[in-house]
């Protein structure tokens, strides 16, 4: 078998000592959040068999701590948005964003969920951040494994970095604000 | 040589009343924690049942037809009367004439009890 090594997430900066460590609860919370994510994935065409493959063995998402699936918005820590989401969709989308329970992210993967796509047409959103925030772009028609690794990765860097306040801040009330979310 | 008696006295149990209460105490303290914690969104909308983001329509708890339970019942029933007859189709040559007379009583009150659902009409659908 291949001669594989684990690789345990990086500490965040803190203090060090005999026996004990002492960092910020933002970064602890950060560290345990990033490296555990659910991701809901909302998968209407090709970006979703691109997804599968990301999702199974030889691509393997589960490296990365995201392989369980949570098909229930209540649980979901990343809303994944994989490919073309017509204008009837976009109600359906957009409640379950807002029936995710927070901390919530949104991963946008393929160019017809970031931005229509070859879509250019009456009847397809032209981007789903027409309806809901979204925090990552994937492009590609359809992206590589790779490139959806990419996005959850940037994902990740996201939810380690965030504020344990950010989502009680006045910007993020004004961002949902502005969408219409309550 | 003294032989220790060993007694078991209320006060050895003592440990097991502080473990439950520190078992107590820290689902308690997670569960208050968490709630206070953790940031939530209350709206109309997140707080309705979830049906993979279609609009539910009415209520689950509508009344429906006894039938739908009777007929599911009695297939359990008789499921699980099949179910018994494997085992004993593949013991037969040894539970031989015995167990063809018991699982001919067996057979024979449920056949009594079908008779009885028929009586009654249940598997009448349109009645």
């Amino acid at each position: 078998m291949s001669d594989s090594t684990v690789q345990v997430a990086e500490a965040p900066p803190g203090v060090e000592g005999a026996g004990f460590f002492a960092t910020s609860l933002d970064s602890l919370v950060g560290l345990a959040r990033a490296n555990s994510l659910w991701p809901l994935p909302f998968a209407t065409s090709c970006c979703g068999i691109e997804f599968m493959s990301t999702m199974a063995s030889h691509y393997d998402i589960g490296r990365f701590g995201a392989e369980r699936l949570s098909f229930s918005a209540r649980q979901a820590d990343v809303l994944m948005v994989m490919g073309t989401i017509a204008k009837k969709m976009a109600p359906v989308l957009r409640q379950v964003y807002e029936q995710m329970a927070e901390p919530r992210w949104v991963l946008s993967v393929g160019a017809c969920a970031s931005s229509g796509g070859i879509f250019d047409t009456y009847s397809v959103l032209q981007g789903i951040d027409h309806i809901i925030p979204v925090d990552v772009y994937v492009p590609g028609c359809p992206p590589r494994p790779e490139q959806i690794i990419d996005g959850v990765l940037n994902i990740q860097k996201l939810v380690g970095e965030e504020s344990l306040r950010r989502r009680n801040s006045p910007e993020y009330k004004q961002l949902l604000a502005s969408y219409g979310i309550e | 040589m003294i032989l220790m008696q060993h007694q078991d006295l209320p006060s050895d149990y003592f440990p097991m009343v502080i473990q439950f209460i520190v078992a107590l105490g820290f689902i308690v303290t997670t569960m208050v924690a968490t709630h206070l914690l953790g940031p939530k969104r209350k709206s109309k909308i997140k707080l309705e049942s979830f049906e993979c983001g279609i609009e539910s329509q009415g209520n689950a708890r509508i009344p429906f037809s006894i039938k739908y339970f009777l007929v599911a019942i009695l297939f359990v029933l008789f499921d699980v009367e099949v179910i018994f007859m494997y085992p004993w189709a593949v013991n037969f040559k040894e539970l031989s004439w015995n167990g063809f007379y018991e699982m001919l009583v067996f057979m024979g009150l449920l056949l009594v009890g079908f008779l009885y659902v028929l009586k009654k009409g249940i598997l009448k659908w349109e009645k």
